[in-house]
């Protein structure tokens, strides 16, 4: 009775939050709610004994994800109000599709025939370690889909840096290195010049007409 | 846990192709622009080198690795095989298109390895975790790639489209995923399996789930009514990358559909006439994949007529070409698979071909996706306006091109189909042979609405005055490859027998065996 309680509570917080996640004004508030959504999630999966998902979750999004999003939000100048622009416009059509799909998935599960009334959590053995059970199962039953999320990650890496890095051709920029390593003979040319005779320069000889005056 | 316990031996052109991409992402930092080659070759001679790898390797049965999540079978290997060529073709055509268009960098190939290896593990993974990760290493990937010509508006509005429609399929199949996960208890495709067919599995939530599956497999394939993203894709991705996503993919994209649909959700490796009791869900999924394909038919080849861009025209043709490759899949036995199977696998070389032919024509400056910009092509190259004739011949299926035994195949195995019903008395379980006659109508009259747009180009190749009269400015070995690739169509036109046995015997030995 006090899960159900705390169930019906937490999954009515996380789909206000979601909700107000999509129609805050503004991007911080926004952000803010999806950080309670995470919490809220991470409680839901804490009363399903996943103890280790509801504390990754809280760390990494909550933690890093969400902290790096504020800052993102925080530091560029998006007008929000342009990107929502037809949210108003749409929300009809939109709701109406999303209300069906939830009305139809709700009456396929909640069917009798579904048989899915009863289905609960086992309980786990005194001395369960729930951290150190998926750990070993990473480690050997899934090792070979937990190497390609490494190289999934090394993929997004590669990716992002080859969409935003761009070499500007007009910069100033000097690599230090390059400048210490420089030796004389790349800068310095010494060119042999043929010495040539000096040109003779001879007095102006005064004019005659000035001797004469 | 060791390596031999891991059997890891299987999996080693996987494992050689993740190295050898990490090396070359390593390597192309030293490398400068105007030595981009030296990556260029690298990329080719890793791809080659898997290609022996797996040759090498060659076992002719099912063997699993990796705790039974890696399958190594004869299907999969011959569907690597043309995924390798798949992409070196995609790699060769596009070198000066990219050089041309400053996208000759190094991610290019270390993005296109990666991507590469994302399709060969979809193609070889028994788990729906590792059958996800493999399909996600080929998206991400491919986003990317599209998006490498950041200056272009086109590209990055296509890379958008194609990610955010890509991210939607991706939910969907894994929502899917999540659902037989909670009916069967598992991820594994064998257990899966087991449990549908033991029917120790509840119904309500595997055909719900089977809904997201279906439409989530329908989304990365580009069926009907999940294409919208195909068009805007192609056209909007510079040429190379758009002969990539409409080629070797679609030879990964067969094998996925095998592994979660056939093995997992079907009765793979089950003979129909055992069974004495309805099947779960193989009516439902043959069904739903019936309407998908006949709907791309109808719509891909009717809107193909309607377009002036050749990519565009080439995206439309793709949709109603994966309605053909899903006809063969409803059929559901072995006849279909490897009808299928022959499908995709000729398609990939003739797609390439096609692309091929837009990037040859195409130069600095100057982008040959018109289908105007084809006018007159015999009279500037008749070797090369014939090349193009029996790449759109074959795609529009006329016979001697391998294209024709393609679709013929397909459709005898739809005629063949035998369809489950109950018994008359109401025991056990009688096999329909009647088929299916009116789709495989459908598929034909939409064959000759599609000769139609395939024959517009080679009139205006033949017939028509050219406009553009500049030279074809493109190296040897891209000459050299892509006739090859063109008289290779010909050739497994004329000889369609081989390959079609070697496809069907590999379907054969790679079926699974429950009990």
């Amino acid at each position: 009775m006090t899960e159900l309680v705390i169930f019906y509570s937490f999954a009515l917080i996380l789909v206000f939050a979601a909700f107000r996640v999509i129609t805050a004004k503004n991007p911080v508030h926004a952000a803010l709610y999806l950080v309670l959504s995470f919490f809220t999630g991470a409680v839901l999966w804490m009363l399903t004994k996943a103890e280790f998902l509801a504390v990754s979750l809280i760390v990494i999004y909550v933690g890093a994800v969400m902290v790096l999003f504020l800052f993102v939000v925080m530091m560029l100048d998006i007008n929000f109000e342009e990107l929502r622009k037809g949210f108003w416009r749409y929300l009809p059509v939109a709701g109406t599709v999303a209300v069906l799909m939830a009305y139809e998935m709700v009456m396929v599960l909640t069917h009798p025939s579904a048989q899915l009334r009863g289905a609960a959590v086992a309980e786990p053995a005194a001395g369960y370690n729930n951290a150190k059970v998926l750990g070993q199962l990473i480690y050997t039953q899934y090792f070979l889909p937990f190497q390609l999320a490494a190289v999934l990650l090394l993929v997004g890496m590669v990716a992002a840096i080859a969409l935003t890095l761009r070499k500007r051709k007009n910069t100033k920029y000097i690599n230090p290195a390059d400048q210490i390593k420089v030796k004389r003979d790349e800068r310095l040319t010494i060119v042999s010049v043929n010495a040539e005779a000096r040109a003779v320069i001879e007095p102006p000889k005064p004019a005659d007409g000035e001797q004469q005056a | 846990m060791t390596w031999t316990s891991l059997n890891a031996g299987i999996a080693y052109p996987e494992i050689f192709l993740l190295i050898a991409a990490c090396a070359i992402l390593l390597i192309d930092v030293f490398v400068s622009d105007a030595k981009r080659g030296i990556t260029h070759g690298l990329t080719l001679a890793a791809l080659a080198v898997t290609g022996a790898i797996l040759y090498s390797g060659y076992i002719p049965q099912r063997v699993t690795a990796f705790s039974g999540q890696f399958v190594a079978d004869p299907m999969a290997a011959w569907a690597k095989g043309g995924i390798l060529i798949g992409v070196a073709l995609a790699l060769i055509y596009g070198r000066s298109y990219a050089a041309a268009r400053q996208m000759y960098r190094g991610e290019l190939y270390t993005l296109t390895l990666f991507a590469t290896l994302g399709m060969m593990i979809m193609t070889s993974a028994i788990n729906f975790l590792l059958l996800y990760v493999g399909l996600e290493l080929l998206s991400l990937s491919l986003y990317a790639l599209v998006a490498l010509r950041r200056d272009s508006a086109n590209a990055t509005e296509a890379a958008m489209k194609y990610f955010v429609l890509g991210a939607l399929a991706s939910g969907m199949l894994l929502y899917g995923m999540s659902m037989v996960y909670g009916a069967t208890g598992s991820l594994d495709v064998v257990i899966i399996a087991q449990k549908i067919a033991t029917q120790a599995a509840n119904p309500t939530l595997l055909v719900f789930g089977l809904v997201f599956i279906v439409a989530g497999i329908a989304f990365k394939l580009g069926a009907v009514p999940f294409h919208m993203w195909v068009p805007d894709v192609y056209q909007g991705a510079p040429t190379p990358i758009a002969q990539l996503i409409g080629t070797a993919p679609k030879l990964a994209a067969f094998a996925f559909v095998m592994r979660l649909l056939a093995e997992a959700l079907g009765l793979a490796g089950i003979d129909l006439s055992q069974i004495r009791q309805q099947p779960m869900l193989l009516p439902s999924w043959s069904s739903m994949l019936m309407v998908l394909a006949v709907a791309s038919l109808v719509i891909g080849n009717l809107a193909a007529i309607a377009q002036t861009n050749i990519k565009r025209m080439f995206a439309y043709s793709t949709i109603s070409h994966m309605g053909f490759l899903l006809l063969g899949i409803l059929v559901a036995n072995e006849v279909g698979y490897s009808a299928s199977f022959f499908y995709a696998f000729t398609y990939v070389l003739t797609a390439a071909a096609g692309f091929g032919m837009v990037q040859l024509l195409s130069r600095e400056g100057f982008e040959a996706d018109t289908i105007d910009a084809f006018k007159g092509l015999a009279k500037r190259s008749p070797w090369f306006a014939f090349m193009m004739l029996m790449v759109l011949f074959s795609m529009a299926g006329i016979p001697v091109f391998v294209g024709f035994f393609a679709k013929l195949s397909v459709l005898q195995a739809l005629l063949n189909h035998a369809v489950l019903v109950p018994g008359v008395d109401g025991a056990g379980i009688d096999i329909d042979h009647s088929g299916l006659v009116w789709v495989a109508v459908v598929a034909v009259l939409m064959s000759l609405v599609g000769a139609f747009y395939y024959l517009r180009v080679v009139k205006v190749m033949f017939f028509d005055e050219p406009t553009d009269t500049a030279p074809i400015s493109a190296c040897w070995d891209v000459r050299i490859i892509l006739s090859l690739n063109c008289l290779l169509l010909l050739a497994l036109g004329l000889v369609p027998g081989y390959l079609l046995a070697k496809l069907g015997e590999a379907v054969k030995l790679s079926s699974l065996v429950l009990f």
